[in-house]
């Protein structure tokens, strides 16, 4: 019998009777119908699958199930609240800062895990912090500036 | 711009199973009860299509119009179109279309993509042509509507048509415009279906209000969220998913195959049909590991050729040459040449790497299948998938949900009709979503070709002859524009497929095909000309032109920069390039840096100017030049498939690297004002520069020519001017 893996998920608390060894990704996909979170590469490079987990940006397909447990995550559908989009996710649509959008949701995420970390970022600063997030439509300069613009405001509200 | 302006997507809710499946366009109308709907049939825009790629029979449905718009008793304005989204923009630009054409508000127009059963015929979403060949039939279905609207009110308010004015979605009487009634009004209790075939008088550019306004993407609200939906975000009841057995390279045989060890894991189903083997489950990692367990042996032929030894290859096999232009005399040419020089330029298999892979679900419910599908060309798809299964072309429905990137490479549809036999097979609704090593391996390259350029130049620094001859890239963009009195161009082999014996892959489509390699090999050649009549490159393509639209968009390019002549190299790594694509002129400027020891090159900024004619959707156009511009610099620096034969060596990105945040330089776009002219391309053309003007500025910065794309650090250094 599978065990039984407790986690928060977007603000709740989850439990899941599956194997612990599954892909997270996979599992939000898939038995917990989060979709937001999108399959790239599988191996780590493209960040498409980047979710939160205790506030820090992950590839969710190379976590198990059993990574998460007691831990909190959050997914792309998990930012807005309220019905209020996340500031980040604002930015991104004021500088239209995608294109096909596929590999936003794991832009968005990796973007509000690093401005957790560094709240006034300069424009290296953000150019490093996402350079292992691809976009293959050419969206970086403008994700860029949602980022920079993102940090000004959120600079403001806290 | 602020969010405000963003304007809330009313996108049809194509994932529902429960939607309709009309079964002819009859029982389509009635489905659609009251309102107005108008038809278009333009021949040209059908013709124009089959000109730019003859893909077999078109099919009999519905082959009497390409578009239509209705207008619903509730005022709301639905149009119908079988291009699809893939980031490409037109989600937003086609609604901008039919509101300016229509007089409607823009937020009370909805859009429908991308479905076989609901959309006119569409030959795919490719080569440019969605604003320049749908646009004028969709203002022409709006010019139609506005008529019939005019019509009726003229009725309704017992006003003479001519008094009558439209503007935000109701009709009214000039002299009293409190006498008004709108267009939901006018709609209701109708049914009026009208055919066009003529050309209906459409608006002014001058009397655009919503056209040529910068507009934020609609879907941009769904797209941050995670709401928007991509085929593998479809789960119908009782689905399962499917991991298909991929064998070790192009041309294997499978020889031996014990499924067994994959049937053990609960839940797990497999199908085999000959060499088609799947593995099924509910989920997808089960059935991928299940799949892992399969043990198959396959007969894999010896390889022929690998990427390095592909050229001579490719040149061993290809056909007599085709000669697409000629002028003049080149003996002659050549007689009055200074200095004539002849180079070949070779560019490498480069993969499409759209970051959503091929994916596809298909639902087969009695005699009527169902498939949800990343394709950029659905009525394709539709008669693949028809084959496929063996059953009738209008019992097969495609929808297109939201695309995840397909520059080309969507055109291939086999997810699709894997989805549909295994669905057939299973009897269970099957999503297929391919693995990225799925996705290198059955993906249709942007085939490897040669350039090989003689030219010559004169005294007086004017281009005298220039033959050129192009093999396997295809003739898009191979004809050069400059003003040479004794020129020929041809072209060896089709820049889609090769046939039997030429590619050791599949090869097809990459965002403006054939004219990465031409331009390349023609822009890096101009330099070198340059170069060799010791001119600016700038000041020598000037002397060389006579093509006013092309001399227009060089000077703005230079003009942006602040260019100041001087000949190469200048060591200030500066490099210009030009070109024409799908209607567009663009010319390029940027400025790099080179490390000559490690050989990387970093491209600091570049200016982009494009004269596109009219154009729609400003902010949409830049973005596609920006998006041009960043992935240009993957096919320009480092795309590469590397293979064995039939196998493909590069599995994923960690061997395969795509354009990163710190590679992308600073870029400034620049739209030149030409909106008396009719629009043109718009998500290619600026991605034709990348190879020919980064080249030409390393060259500025080393005087390293390169002469093969990508540029990677190896052949910068190899190319370094030995000290």
């Amino acid at each position: 019998m599978p065990d039984a893996i407790s986690f928060r998920l977007n603000d709740k608390p989850v439990r899941l009777n599956a194997d612990p060894d599954r892909t997270l990704l996979w599992v939000l996909r898939t038995d917990l119908g989060l979709t937001g979170t999108k399959f790239g590469c599988g191996d780590g490079y493209c960040g498409c699958c980047t979710v939160l987990v205790n506030k820090v940006a992950n590839r969710s397909c190379l976590l198990k199930l059993k990574d998460v447990e007691g831990k909190e995550v959050v997914t792309v559908e998990g930012l807005e609240k309220d019905g209020k989009l996340h500031p980040v996710q604002k930015a991104f649509i004021a500088h239209d800062a995608l294109q096909c959008g596929f590999c936003i949701p794991g832009q968005v995420v990796n973007a509000v895990s690093f401005l957790n970390k560094n709240p006034q970022p300069t424009r290296d600063d953000i150019v490093r912090g996402m350079n292992h997030n691809f976009c293959r439509c050419g969206a970086h300069t403008r994700i860029i500036d949602a980022i920079q613009s993102a940090a000004a405001e959120m600079k403001g509200a806290h | 711009m602020n969010t405000n302006d963003y304007l809330a997507l009313n996108f049809t809710d194509i994932a529902d199973a429960s939607v309709f499946f009309p079964q002819s366009r009859r029982e389509f109308l009635k489905r659609l009860g009251g309102g107005i709907v108008i038809f278009v049939a333009l021949g040209e825009i059908v013709s124009a299509q089959e000109e730019v790629r003859n893909r077999g029979p078109r099919p009999g449905l519905p082959a009497d119009f390409n578009a239509f718009l209705r207008i619903g008793e509730d005022g709301r304005v639905t149009c119908f179109t079988g291009k699809i989204e893939m980031g490409q923009g037109p989600i937003t630009s086609l609604p901008q279309m039919l509101a300016d054409e229509l007089d409607a508000p823009l937020d009370t127009v909805d859009i429908v993509m991308g479905d076989t059963d609901l959309c006119p015929w569409d030959m795919g979403t490719f080569g440019s042509m969605t604003t320049r060949f749908f646009g004028p039939a969709l203002r022409a279905a709006a010019a139609e509507a506005r008529a019939v609207l005019l019509e009726l009110a003229s009725e309704s308010l017992k006003v003479p048509q001519s008094q009558l004015a439209a503007a935000d979605g109701a009709v009214f009487d000039q002299q009293n415009p409190k006498n008004r009634i709108t267009y939901g009004q006018l709609a209701k209790g109708q049914k009026i279906a009208r055919h066009i075939s003529g050309k209906p008088a459409l608006k002014k550019v001058s009397d655009f209000k919503i056209v040529g306004k910068p507009l934020l993407h609609r879907d941009a609200r769904d797209k941050v969220t995670g709401k928007a939906q991509y085929s593998g975000d479809i789960h119908l009841p009782g689905m399962l998913h499917a991991k298909v057995l991929r064998p070790p390279a192009h041309g294997a045989k499978l020889r031996s195959i014990d499924t067994a060890p994959a049937k053990e894991v609960p839940g797990v189903q497999v199908i085999q049909d000959g060499d088609f083997v799947a593995v099924l489950h509910a989920f997808p990692d089960v059935a991928q590991s299940a799949l892992e367990n399969i043990k198959a042996d396959f007969d894999v032929p010896e390889a022929q050729v690998n990427d390095k030894t592909i050229f001579d290859h490719l040149l061993k096999v290809a056909p007599a040459a085709r000669v697409l232009k000629q002028g003049g005399d080149l003996e002659e040419g050549k007689k009055n040449s200074s200095r004539k020089i002849e180079t070949s330029y070779l560019n490498s298999y480069v993969a499409h790497a759209a970051m959503e892979t091929h994916t596809a679900v298909a639902n087969i419910e009695g005699d009527k299948a169902t498939v949800w599908m990343s394709t950029q060309n659905p009525f394709g798809a539709q008669g693949e998938i028809a084959q496929a299964i063996g059953f009738p072309r209008e019992k097969v429905r495609v929808i297109t949900p939201f695309v995840g990137g397909g520059f080309g490479g969507k055109t291939f549809n086999l997810q699709g009709v894997q989805a549909a036999r295994l669905a057939k097979a299973a009897g269970k609704p099957v999503q297929v979503m391919w693995s990225r090593e799925d996705e290198f391996h059955h993906d249709t390259f942007r085939p490897a070709a040669i350039v090989k350029i003689n030219s010559g130049v004169d005294a007086d620094g004017k281009l005298s002859f220039w033959d050129y001859e192009v093999f396997w890239a295809g003739e898009r963009g191979a004809e050069q524009f400059y003003n040479i009195p004794n020129h020929r161009t041809a072209a060896h082999g089709s820049g889609w497929q090769g046939g039997p014996g030429v590619h050791p892959f599949g090869t097809g489509a990459w965002r403006a095909p054939g004219n990465n390699t031409n331009t390349f090999a023609r822009e890096s050649h101009i330099d070198i000309m340059a170069a060799a009549a010791g001119l600016d490159p700038v000041e020598f393509r000037l002397r060389n032109l006579a093509d006013e639209r092309m001399i227009r968009v060089l000077k703005a390019a230079a003009q942006q920069f602040g260019w100041a002549p001087a000949k190469g190299p200048s060591k200030r790594g500066l490099g210009v390039a030009c070109g024409i694509d799908a209607g567009t002129y663009v010319a390029a400027i940027a400025e790099v840096e080179v490390n000559s020891k490690e050989g990387t090159v970093q491209v600091k900024r570049v200016v982009c100017a494009q004269d596109m004619g009219l154009v729609i959707n400003p902010e949409g156009a830049k973005i596609q030049m920006e998006g041009c511009i960043t992935m240009g610099l993957g096919y320009a620096l480092t795309e590469e498939i590397h293979f064995e034969g039939g196998k493909v060596i590069d599995t994923n990105f960690d061997t395969y690297d795509l354009p990163r945040f710190s590679w992308v330089p600073k870029i400034e776009t620049l739209i030149l004002d030409a909106k008396e002219n009719p629009p043109q391309g718009g998500g290619e053309p600026a991605i034709i520069l990348m190879g020919a003007l980064i080249a030409n500025a390393i060259y500025d910065a080393t005087g390293a020519r390169l002469l093969q794309l990508p540029m990677t650090p190896e052949r910068v250094k190899q190319a370094m001017p030995k000290a």
